[in-house]
């Protein structure tokens, strides 16, 4: 396999649907109207030499050697700059463009290092491919004049280095931080023969800089100057692979660029139809994990958890998982044991763990991470709506007049598409935040948010109750939509519950502590400012109102008629790569894939005939549900793919009092994860980069995944899942991961048409994909909803039982940042962490000086679940009266603090709302060292120990 | 599932569905509930608050009560499938 080349049409694509004919070096060519020569010329097979101009930035005109010759017009006009007319006559190759451009050239070289043999670019540099095109050879004005050779590298970043010595000063970087990326951290310092690439302020070196390391400049550098350390290190790729990002629901397409079995360098790939070419610093750098130190390669037991591991064969580990799965069945019953599917883990594998539970364990105990995520979302929408996701594409964004973010924090979550956001944002799209925290987007370069809602944490379906009053009581109902779409009589109920003085933002308001003027501001503003979609994340699941506020949401949507077309919606931002398709392939207890229940009989029934067992009909435990039947005595095993409980459910104390109450946990993970300090067989699994499979991100989109090297720990993940349930005496004979994607399509209707034949023919597709859509469905509920009426329900706000008061005054919300990724099991192992090295706490000033706290000072907070000790960083980003943590680092265990208060529909927890008091401390707590002092002991490997 | 500890829980559950089934339309309120539970709980589940109700069902609000004394009887088979 050799690279896969992409296309550098040197400008971006013309959208317009109107067509221009044109003749370029006697070639009749026919193009979009607005797009340029130089892309017209290539659309031809012609390539115009280039330095300056590359398809990802607008064109800017300044390398002077894309010149080019336009017959009736004087001059030489650059053709990346100059659209195209019709009638056009251009010739791209004459006399005295040969001289110009060789001139051109000759400046460029004479200052630049002559070192191309020893040069990390070498064999993939534009100056040195421009040298060659142009015919350049020699440099008349020799070497020796002033020159940049001796500036110094900034090699600051972890990722990447910066060259300024071979730095041409075309502003791609400078373009693509602006334009792609929407940063704006780097400019032009300087003017004329000074002029040098600046990260931010004079004072500024990359890592100091507002770079947030997405990679864009370095994809379009056209020279060694922004180069990769990586590739540095090991030279040119020779192979490369497309695949899918295993970070955060985006779901980005990347080159896996390879020398061998060797990764070089991960690229975003231009025709990746969820990122367009674009990357964030997870992706793109933090692949590293996948060689740490402490990934375990070797399966290993133990008789109980207060021993050191023994590293065994796989046979006999994948036998000790079945032999106590069966003896846990024998002597408690048949529903004593369970498994929990993983987000990170592809399609396949997370429908094999389902599969296995169903049908080999005989029970329906089986579930999935997104129960502590966006399972509010499955159920709120289906109630609504009648399908379990998002409306949209991310394309839909580009069509958006107004955008409202309630709950999410796309910059640092979702970076990628927070990035295609911002760029509709600064073309005028206007905006609307709703989130306790003034998080970036409200106010960055070149946006700022119309409206930011700093609403008290627990009171989304309140606010949005009085949107919603706003939007009946001032006549902004969109009744043409209603009365076609909706079920009437659903929104007249809703309708006169909204308009209730308690739902007023004049009541709410004071409750929330938000402005009325705001709320109705907002709430005009979206219902008549053209295509309004509404993007949510984990602030809107994780309460104990999580469903209540997704059907808030929804009902937004409907009485304003912003869905079923392009720039609208509802667009649920999924955490992790694969939540979606988890919850599509059957994770939930009560479900089986495509969200059918199990108890209908039918769907049932056409399972046990293609598995050849009989399944039960009745739900089995979700999640929380296990943890309590664990310490009841009545769930004693448990197997785990690819998700760290311990660290990530809430109220860490009761889930490590579940694990210790089990007599048989198999964790199957990359790493001894905090789950693993309690587990008594462990599996290594392999990472994304070592499997086929596909991954759904959180436009329904299924993108595949694809093996670019042997699993070091010897078996993919599905590989393990398989051998598991044949020693529980259950086959399931595939011999690729294709093949349980044939039989997810035979069982699903949401996925019939979808084969990996597809896949690779196509790129990707968004469920439903069938006889109906073929290619899939980019945009849902067009003409209709697949319910058939839309539902509106009533979204009464029901404050959340978890109070503050004297003991407990403050009000603590979690997230992520931008450089970690949830329990950071990955990029806590890469070097991400110069930018995120310990998780602290946001307070503001106020609530800090009163408890004469400073920044930078220990603090305790405590809640009625338990305490914990971090550092605090003073800010006014949070409102008075809330603090806020990350949950990237097991160190820190701010799980300790959250309540195992939960949804009242799907038991989603609810970490986004504790009462807890913060105190000055002196280090970390009693707590945390135990913890840590078990989590040593209990990670000991008894084959080092004897090394040792 | 049938400490003190998981009842008191699976009661709060029970209740916050109550809360939200309440002022939907339709009226059937109990109903409502109900079908939640029946579709939602797994079977230990069930029957831990259906036995609690028995004892008197402290804490289990209104149409809470009359929704879990009408659900789907619950069986754990020891052996075999219930399907």
């Amino acid at each position: 396999m050799s690279l896969v080349h992409e296309i550098d049409y040197g400008t971006p694509v013309s959208k317009s649907a109107e067509t221009v004919k044109l003749t370029i070096d006697g070639n009749q060519v026919t193009v979009p109207a607005g797009t340029s020569i130089m892309r017209a010329a290539m659309d031809a097979g012609i390539q115009v030499p280039k330095l300056c101009a590359t398809d990802s930035v607008d064109a800017f005109g300044s390398c002077r050697l894309c010149l080019v010759e336009i017959a009736g017009r004087a001059g030489t006009p650059a053709s990346c700059t100059t659209p195209v007319a019709p009638g056009m006559v251009v010739s791209t190759q004459t006399e005295r463009l040969k001289q110009v451009r060789k001139g051109v050239m000759e400046l460029y070289i004479s200052d630049h290092p002559l070192d191309c043999l020893t040069c990390a670019a070498n064999g993939d540099c534009e100056l040195q491919d421009m040298a060659g095109a142009v015919g350049l050879r020699d440099v008349r004005y020799g070497y020796a004049g002033e020159n940049h050779l001796k500036l110094e590298k900034d090699e600051s970043n972890p990722y990447f280095t910066f060259d300024a010595s071979k730095c041409i000063v075309c502003s791609r970087c400078v373009r693509a931080c602006e334009e792609v990326q929407g940063t704006f951290a780097l400019t032009i310092q300087g003017r004329g023969f000074d002029s040098k690439v600046s990260a931010g302020m004079l004072s500024d070196d990359f890592l100091s800089s507002e770079c947030v390391s997405c990679g864009a400049c370095v994809q379009a550098c056209p020279t060694a100057t922004l180069s990769e350390k990586s590739l540095i290190e090991i030279g040119q790729p020779e192979h490369s692979v497309v695949t899918t990002c295993a970070y955060c629901g985006v779901g980005c397409s990347f080159k896996a660029e390879m020398r061998g079995e060797e990764l070089v360098r991960m690229v975003p790939y231009k025709d990746g139809k969820a990122n367009r070419g674009h990357s964030c610093v997870k992706g793109r750098f933090a692949w590293g994990y996948a060689n740490h130190k402490e990934r375990v390669l070797n399966p290993m037991i133990r008789e109980s958890i207060d021993q050191p591991w023994r590293e065994v064969s796989w046979d006999e580990a994948i036998g000790r998982v079945a032999s106590e799965f069966k003896r846990l069945q024998e002597k408690h019953g048949r529903l004593a044991i369970g498994g929990i599917t993983s987000s990170r883990c592809t399609n396949e594998e997370t429908y094999l763990v389902q599969k296995l539970v169903r049908g080999g364990f005989g029970n329906n105990n089986v579930d999935t991470c997104a129960r502590v995520c966006h399972s509010p979302t499955g159920y709120g929408l289906s109630t609504a709506f009648g399908t379990s996701a998002g409306t949209q594409d991310f394309d839909s964004v580009e069509h958006s007049d107004v955008i409202l973010i309630i709950g999410a924090n796309p910059t640092d979550a979702h970076p990628v598409f927070a990035s295609r956001m911002k760029k509709r944002l600064r073309a005028g799209a206007k905006l609307i935040v709703v989130d306790p925290r003034r998080t970036d987007i409200v106010r960055m370069p070149h946006i700022e948010a119309q409206y930011h809602l700093p609403l008290r944490p627990g009171t989304n379906a309140a606010i949005l109750n009085a949107l919603a009053h706003t939007i009946v009581t001032e006549g902004l109902v969109n009744e043409a939509f209603v009365r076609e779409y909706c079920d009437r009589d659903a929104f007249e109920h809703w309708a006169a519950f909204v308009s209730e003085p308690q739902n007023s933002p004049e009541t709410v308001g004071v409750m929330a502590g938000v402005s009325p003027e705001d709320i109705r501001g907002a709430a005009r503003l979206y219902a008549t400012g053209g295509n309004g979609a509404i993007y949510y994340g984990l602030g809107v699941t994780e309460h104990s109102q999580g469903t209540t506020t997704v059907m808030a949401i929804a009902n937004l949507a409907m009485v304003t008629g912003n869905l079923g077309k392009q720039g609208v919606g509802v667009n649920p931002l999924r955490g992790q790569n694969n939540v979606q398709g988890a919850c599509d392939m059957g994770s939930f207890p009560h479900e089986l894939t495509g969200y059918r229940h199990i108890s209908d009989d039918a769907t049932r029934t056409m399972f046990e005939k293609l598995w050849g067992r009989p399944l039960d009909h009745e739900p089995g435990l979700r999640i929380p549900n296990m943890f309590d039947a664990a310490i009841d005595g009545v769930f004693k095993g448990l197997y785990v793919q690819g998700e760290d409980i311990l660290q990530s459910d809430p109220n860490t104390v009761h889930v490590v009092k579940a694990l210790q109450a089990m007599e048989c946990v198999v964790v199957q993970d990359l790493f001894l994860n905090e789950t693993a300090n309690y587990a008594h067989v462990f599996l290594p699994g392999s990472t994304f980069l070592e499997k086929d499979g596909t991954f759904t991100n959180a436009e329904r989109r299924i993108n595949r995944v694809r093996k670019v090297m042997t699993p070091k720990n010897g078996m993919g993940d599905w590989e393990i899942t398989l051998a598991i349930a044949k020693a529980m005496g259950f086959e399931m004979p595939y011999s690729h991961p294709s093949e349980i994607m044939d039989e997810i399509a035979a069982l699903t209707p949401t996925f019939a048409g979808v084969s990996y034949d597809l896949l690779d023919k196509v790129g990707s597709v968004q469920w439903p994909c069938n006889e109906k859509a073929p290619l899939g469905t980019p945009v849902m509920h067009i003409g209709g909803f697949v319910r058939g009426k839309g539902n509106f329900m009533i979204t009464e706000y029901v404050p959340t039982d978890e109070r503050t008061g004297s003991r407990f005054p403050l009000l603590l919300t979690t997230g992520r940042i931008l450089s970690q990724y949830n329990v950071g099991a990955q990029t806590r192992r890469t070097d991400n962490v110069v930018w995120h090295g310990e998780d602290v706490l946001e307070i503001h000033p106020q609530d800090a000086e009163l408890r004469g706290v400073r920044d930078g000072d220990w603090v305790k907070v405590d809640s009625r679940a338990g305490g914990t000790a971090l550092r605090a960083q003073i800010t006014d980003r949070v409102a008075p009266g809330v603090v806020y943590t990350t949950f990237h680092h097991p160190d820190t265990q701010a799980n300790v603090i959250t309540t195992d208060f939960s949804d009242w529909a799907t038991n989603c927890p609810e970490y986004k709302v504790t009462a807890v008091q913060v105190t000055p401390s002196n280090g970390p707590s009693e707590w945390q060292r135990e913890y840590n002092a078990q989590a040593e002991h209990s990670r000991r490997i008894a084959a080092k120990i004897a090394a040792e | 599932m049938s400490s003190d500890h998981s009842v008191d829980k699976l009661v709060m559950m029970a209740n916050q569905m109550g809360r939200f089934f309440t002022p939907q339309r339709g009226g059937d309120t109990v109903g409502a509930i109900t079908n939640h539970i029946n579709r939602f709980w797994e079977p230990r589940m069930r029957i831990a608050i259906a036995a609690h109700l028995a004892k008197g069902g402290a804490g289990l609000d209104g149409p809470v009560r009359e929704a879990v004394g009408r659900l789907k009887e619950a069986k754990v088979p020891e052996k075999g499938l219930s399907a």
